[in-house]
């Protein structure tokens, strides 16, 4: 399922002292099975970008398409859109809301209208996708469970709904190391095993660097970089300038490009440094002996 | 220790005591921090960092040992004041500490309870909000500030209180990497020019290089300590602990896997650089 957005700008609070125009004039097109990371630093419009994608926020002007539909358009069913376009917000588990898991899991397909037969599969299924058990967990309250749990609880009642677009905003905020790994590993299963759209939205330029295929930059509202990570991270100096950082990795095969050790500039993951690293050392090695 | 600012001595804490969810989060920990020091505390989520961080100020106390903060047992109401006027607190969210409708009147917040005199707090908002680099923004509304910003005015109502160690759970979890680094500058300066003590909770690998000493905690325990160097180096040991290294102690420990020599307590892009191209 695809999303166009055309010529889009918005206006927080028009006409008042506080009017601040968040995003001007964007245009993009995220096609059927991509996988997109968007970055930017707070206050670049992301945020606002993406509640647009199903239908949260309405453009002061310009045009969203989701699967063909155009949501400005009067009388669009947003329902419709909303079971179609899952969304994780930042720090979903402050969602929770059910005296079980079954039930928090469970309240998004049931008043989406799926029959109660089938809810039981659907909870099973959003679940298993963040390694979670509901024979374990069907009469657990949602709030006695860990910090990293609680999150995958809440992503589970959006798999619940069995979108085409999972929109993740910075769904590994918070999370120590081995939460953050759980939580990427299950997007990228997800991934591949639903045929999805993936849109996810972070500031750990590692992790996208390895997950996304294509990388939108947002900047004061304005889309200043798309591309593949090779593209993009080309640009270290225009990304440190808009407050955003390359991979360490990158900063590291660009020094060691101008000290003259590696050819290639386009490496920002630890496997590609680990492996062209060891192929020019290797190659000294020979030239020495 | 003599010279310990903060000495925790056989702490165990015991969530939940006599309830079926009991769980010893802490389970004999003897620590000192030195005045002065920089400590990173490392550890995954349950690990028992936050825990032993909250008895530094007694927000929790031991359910047997004893914490010491200059001397005085934080298990004693009498000095507990005295306690939080030496070691304030910074904690993850942003949105919840700050308590004024102005930034000023917040830092003053600390030192008005305090029973400072009001020419006194004047001079103490002023150099605080100047330590943070946030002096043109005193009379802004906390709201308006970006999240980097907020925990930079939060830490400049610690220092308004003149303590000498300040406690960081997590400061930068919740912040953007402009926001980090604004709040890890802020922190390090305090730390080497105000020679302020901190202890810094932290799931970042890279906020705790510039660390003097850094305790990794493992189920209430603390299973490994020393510089970052000695720490970083064992490699294998971290990832056991479902820690991450940072991304350039990993790449030379993969490297040297694949047979080359590297030093093991290899922490950043330039010293990566200059083994690289020796």
């Amino acid at each position: 399922m695809s999303i166009t957005v055309e010529n889009l700008s918005y206006v927080y609070l028009p006409d008042t002292p506080m009017q601040k125009q968040a995003l001007f004039d964007v245009s993009v097109h995220i096609d059927d099975k991509e996988f997109v990371g968007i970055i930017g630093h707070t206050g670049s419009g992301k945020s606002t970008l993406i509640q647009h994608f199903n239908g949260l926020v309405k453009p002061t002007s310009g045009r969203v398409l989701v699967d063909g539909v155009d949501l400005t358009q009067k009388g669009v069913n947003l329902r419709a859109i909303r079971r179609k376009v899952g969304m994780v917000f930042q720090y979903p588990e402050h969602q929770l809301f059910g005296e079980t898991v079954f039930e928090d899991v469970a309240f998004g397909p049931k008043n989406s209208g799926v029959p109660d037969a089938a809810l039981e599969d659907r909870v099973r299924e959003g679940l298993a996708m963040v390694d979670l058990d509901l024979d374990v967990l069907r009469e657990r309250s949602p709030f006695e469970l860990s910090g990293g749990q609680k999150r995958r609880v809440a992503i589970a009642g959006v798999l619940a709904m069995k979108p085409a677009i999972l929109i993740l905003d910075e769904p590994t905020a918070g999370l120590d190391p081995r939460g953050r790994d759980e939580i990427l590993s299950q997007v990228q299963s997800l991934y591949q095993a639903w045929d999805l759209t993936v849109i996810l939205v972070t500031h750990s330029m590692e992790d996208i660097a390895r997950m996304a295929k294509r990388l939108i930059v947002m900047d004061h509202g304005r889309i200043a970089l798309d591309g593949t990570p090779q593209d993009v991270f080309s640009n270290a100096d225009k990304l440190r300038s808009m407050g955003l950082g390359v991979p360490q990795v990158t900063t590291l095969i660009h020094e060691l490009h101008r000290r003259g050790l590696v050819q290639r500039r386009d490496i920002f993951t630890l496997d590609e440094a680990e492996s062209e690293i060891t192929r020019v050392l290797e190659l000294k090695r020979h030239g020495n002996a | 220790m003599a010279d310990a600012l903060i000495e925790f001595r056989n702490v165990n804490h015991i969530y939940g005591k006599g309830t079926q969810q009991e769980w010893d989060a802490l389970i004999d920990v003897s620590v000192s921090i030195r005045p002065g020091e920089f400590v990173a505390v490392l550890g995954h989520n349950g690990s028992g960092k936050s825990t032993l961080a909250k008895h530094a100020n007694a927000l929790l106390l031991p359910s047997s040992g004893c914490v010491l903060v200059d001397g005085m047992d934080t298990r004693d109401e009498e000095t507990v004041w005295d306690i939080r006027q030496r070691v304030g607190m910074v904690f993850q969210n942003p949105d919840n500490q700050l308590v004024a409708t102005t930034v000023e009147e917040d830092v003053a917040f600390g030192p008005e309870n305090l029973g400072v005199p009001s020419p006194e707090i004047r001079r103490r908002v002023d150099e605080a909000l100047l330590a943070v680099d946030m002096l043109e923004y005193r009379l802004h509304s906390p709201h308006q500030l970006s999240g980097g910003q907020k925990q930079r005015v939060a830490i400049a109502g610690m220092i308004a209180m003149r303590p000498k160690c300040i406690v960081l759970d997590e400061p930068t979890a919740m912040l953007d990497p402009v926001g980090r680094q604004e709040v890890m500058q802020t922190v390090r300066r305090l730390n080497e020019e105000e020679n302020i003590t901190v202890l810094h909770i932290t799931h970042y690998m890279d906020e705790a290089i510039f660390a003097d000493r850094i305790l990794v905690m493992e189920s209430g325990r603390i299973a490994l300590e020393g510089t970052p160097a000695q720490v970083f180096s064992q490699v294998d040991t971290l990832y056991k602990l479902q820690l991450d290294v940072p991304q350039m102690t990993a790449l030379a420990h993969r490297l040297n896997k694949r047979g080359f020599s590297l030093p093991a307590d290899t922490l950043t892009v330039d010293e990566l650089v200059n083994q690289l191209c020796q």
